[in-house]
């Protein structure tokens, strides 16, 4: 089985190792992961701050890359979901179009492809430490996952795992609403932050880079004692990859 | 805050951020309503199906609105009521103002409407030296606090028991006191009295009936009961879209509504207006008058994506489920509608340029959508709206254009690498190795490193040692 890595911007930049232990769990699976150079930005940040024009390039770009592959998987729900759900809001050109589909089909994020496609639930690796679980928005509501992480993360031996309250509430960060409206999006990370020290746990997982950026950034500031980790960073680590 | 201020949301937002009492209240209110909604959805295995239901009866009074509003119009004439057109707030105050006039009519009791709140309705009429009384408790409050409502269910959500007890001791000149059963009944007597002075009462309308020509009131204080029937005239004022097509379709809404919007298995009272003293159904007022508001509303029909907003039944449940509301409150939005249906209808009732800011004000969570009664999907609005505006031009300059050049960097997979590898070396020469200070991100948050070596680096690094090895 071949999959093909669709890394998001703040992976390439700021979380290399999310994506490098996500490749690392494909080949301890036997999974060949292909990296297709070329790969920017899917556009998303342009869509949903309201320019539609300035994210065709890219989706288009990302479309003729990805137009072939069996398996379009990325270490972060919010990319899949657009290029999943919005990409056909886009005046793409005809041309295009009939990939689209087959790229809606074949697109998936990481633990969903684990759990929903190569039905693996276990992993078998061992972390003896407390963790809670931050459901993103896009990951949970548009994707529809919210199972298959925490599947994965139970299977950990050795692992406490304790729900936080409000989980699947926002933890602020919505992109460029972040920076619009930063008083608003701060206090919305600190009521995270508190629920994810109220729980009681060390580590904070996610699905998606920029919830954790965010999540991070705040408890570094204020010096609290939780960390934040990606759910293949965790995985990787619990395998000791 | 009685004018639109949407553009000055803002400010509003950092006066309601910086106001503790105001936030604890709001926040214990938000949590404390959306878990009492959960119980009772809890308790309603077929609750999908009611929404499916729900939306696809809205979906064709909307898409027929004029068809259902002409038969709702012949109906009410043969049942004695008095139809009135309003484009706009101005029609439709001097319709008030007329019937008004015309029974020498002074004081005026009314019961929570939204859309009376859209035609600063209070304002009006006390300009035209009418005594307008709020009688819902919680609009009572709001009114006598000099405010409008923070909530489109629970207008009083933004005081504490603290701030209302203050306000009745210095407004009303009774003692302090936080009980609330105390101040209930000091509002309660002085209404009392409203009621039974008023020459006429006015009422909004949560559902209308096309097929018989009546309409409904949906209630829990028995306060609207009394605005309309104590008095001799009633006035309702509603929305185009209030309309459905017939009292069979009631049910649903009726199961929907009040658990999405007070956590009710169902309302204390529904008052059903079926015509005047003397008519087919006559146990009314001597005269029934019911206002059909546009004020914007078919020009948001006209949008065949964006009309879906006007499904809305202005239950509140998406307020309480969105964190943004949670910590600014709805003054902040700055105008009667406020949370995620309010940032959806604002641009579309006030103008992209008064509006501009509304869509997002949202960090696009989807909590909304998902409580939504009528399942509208407001992120996709919000999301349609926001590329409205900067289409329209009232984006920002400097924004307009970095996205334009990421675009471009973005299309060229070589120029963005060296874009990205440009950004690390200026982190490690202006800025020592530690993160970049992004303005308007790091004040309360730290920004993360750039790596030199980013995935692609470490991938072809890594491929590269397998191949070797």
């Amino acid at each position: 089985m071949k999959v093909s890595l669709f890394i998001p911007c703040l992976t390439e930049h700021f979380f290399p190792s999310s994506g490098i232990s996500m490749v690392k769990i494909f080949r301890h699976l036997g999974i060949d992961a292909e990296y297709i150079e070329d790969q920017t930005c899917c556009g998303q940040p342009a869509f949903n701050s309201g320019y539609r024009h300035e994210a065709v390039p890219l989706a288009e770009k990302f479309i003729r890359l990805f137009r072939e592959k069996e398996y379009i998987i990325a270490p972060s729900g919010s990319c899949v979901s657009f290029v999943k759900n919005n990409y056909k809001e886009l005046n793409i050109s005809d041309e295009l179009k009939p990939a689209l589909k087959n790229i809606s089909d074949r697109i998936f994020e990481f633990t969903e492809f684990l759990v929903d496609v190569m039905k693996i639930e276990n992993l078998g690796g061992e972390f003896n430490h407390t963790v809670t679980y931050h459901d993103s928005c896009h990951l949970l509501r548009e994707l529809n996952i919210h199972d298959q992480p925490r599947k994965l993360i139970r299977a950990i031996k050795n692992i406490n795992f304790i729900e936080m309250n409000s989980a699947d509430t926002c933890c602020g960060f919505g992109g460029t609403f972040s920076y619009k409206f930063e008083n608003v999006s701060v206090a919305m990370t600190e009521q995270k932050c508190k629920n994810i020290e109220a729980s009681g746990a060390e580590y904070c997982v996610g699905a998606d880079s920029s919830c954790l950026m965010n999540i991070e950034g705040f408890l570094r500031k204020h010096k609290m004692n939780a960390k934040t980790i990606h759910i293949a960073d965790l995985l990787a680590e619990s395998l000791k990859l | 805050m009685k004018s639109p201020a949407p553009s000055k949301t803002k400010k509003l937002i950092k006066e309601a951020l910086g106001n503790g009492a105001l936030r604890s209240a709001v926040f214990k209110a938000t949590e404390s309503s959306a878990l009492s909604r959960q119980k009772i959805i809890d308790q309603i295995p077929y609750w999908e199906d009611l929404r499916d239901k729900a939306h696809l009866i809205k979906k064709d009074v909307i898409e027929n609105l004029s068809k259902y509003l002409t038969q709702f119009e012949r109906n009410c004439e043969l049942n004695g009521i008095a139809v009135h057109w309003a484009s706009d707030s101005a029609e439709a105050q001097k319709i008030i103002l007329d019937i008004a006039k015309q029974n020498n009519v002074t004081k005026v009791v009314k019961s929570k409407s939204l859309t009376t709140e859209e035609i600063h309705l209070n304002d009006f009429l006390k300009a035209n030296d009418i005594e307008s009384l709020e009688t819902d408790l919680g609009e009572y409050i709001v009114q006598l606090n000099d405010q409008i409502p923070s909530h489109l269910i629970i207008p009083a959500m933004h005081l504490s028991r603290k701030d209302i007890g203050e306000l009745f001791a210095k407004k009303l000149g009774v003692e302090y006191t936080e009980d609330p059963a105390q101040l209930l009944l000091t509002a309660r007597k002085i209404l009392r009295e409203k009621f039974l002075a008023a020459e006429m009462g006015i009422t909004g309308v949560n559902f209308a009936f096309a097929a018989n020509g009546s309409f409904c009131v949906v209630e829990n204080e028995a306060n609207a009961h009394n605005t309309l029937s104590l008095p001799p005239i009633h006035i309702a004022v509603m929305g185009l879209e209030k309309i459905i097509p017939d009292v069979s379709m009631l049910p649903y809404f009726l199961k929907l509504l009040p658990a999405n919007a007070t956590g009710q298995k169902s309302s204390t009272y529904v008052n059903f207006i079926g015509g005047p003293t003397g008519s087919a159904y006559g146990e009314g007022p001597e005269q029934i008058h019911i206002i059909l508001l546009d004020n914007g509303r078919t020009k948001i029909l006209k949008d065949p994506v964006l009309r879906e907003s006007l499904y809305c039944i202005r239950c509140g449940a998406c307020l309480n489920a969105c964190p943004v509301y949670q910590q600014i409150g709805g003054h902040a939005y700055g105008w009667v509608y406020m949370g995620p249906i309010g940032s959806v209808l604002i641009p579309q009732f006030l103008g992209e340029k008064e509006g501009r800011l509304s869509p997002f004000l949202s960090s696009l969570c989807g909590a909304c959508t998902t409580v939504c009664p009528t399942k509208i999907n407001l992120p996709h609005h919000l999301l349609t709206l926001r590329s409205r505006i900067v289409d329209s031009g009232n984006s920002k300059f400097i924004e307009r254009n970095a996205i334009k050049i990421w675009s471009k960097l973005g299309s060229n997979a070589k120029v963005y690498r060296l874009m990205s590898r440009i950004a690390s070396f200026f982190q490690s020469k202006l800025f020592f190795n530690s993160p970049l200070r992004v303005p308007g991100y790091n004040k309360e948050r730290q920004f993360p490193l750039i790596h030199s070596e980013g995935f692609r680096a470490r991938f072809l690094k890594m491929n590269g040692d397998k191949k070797n090895g």
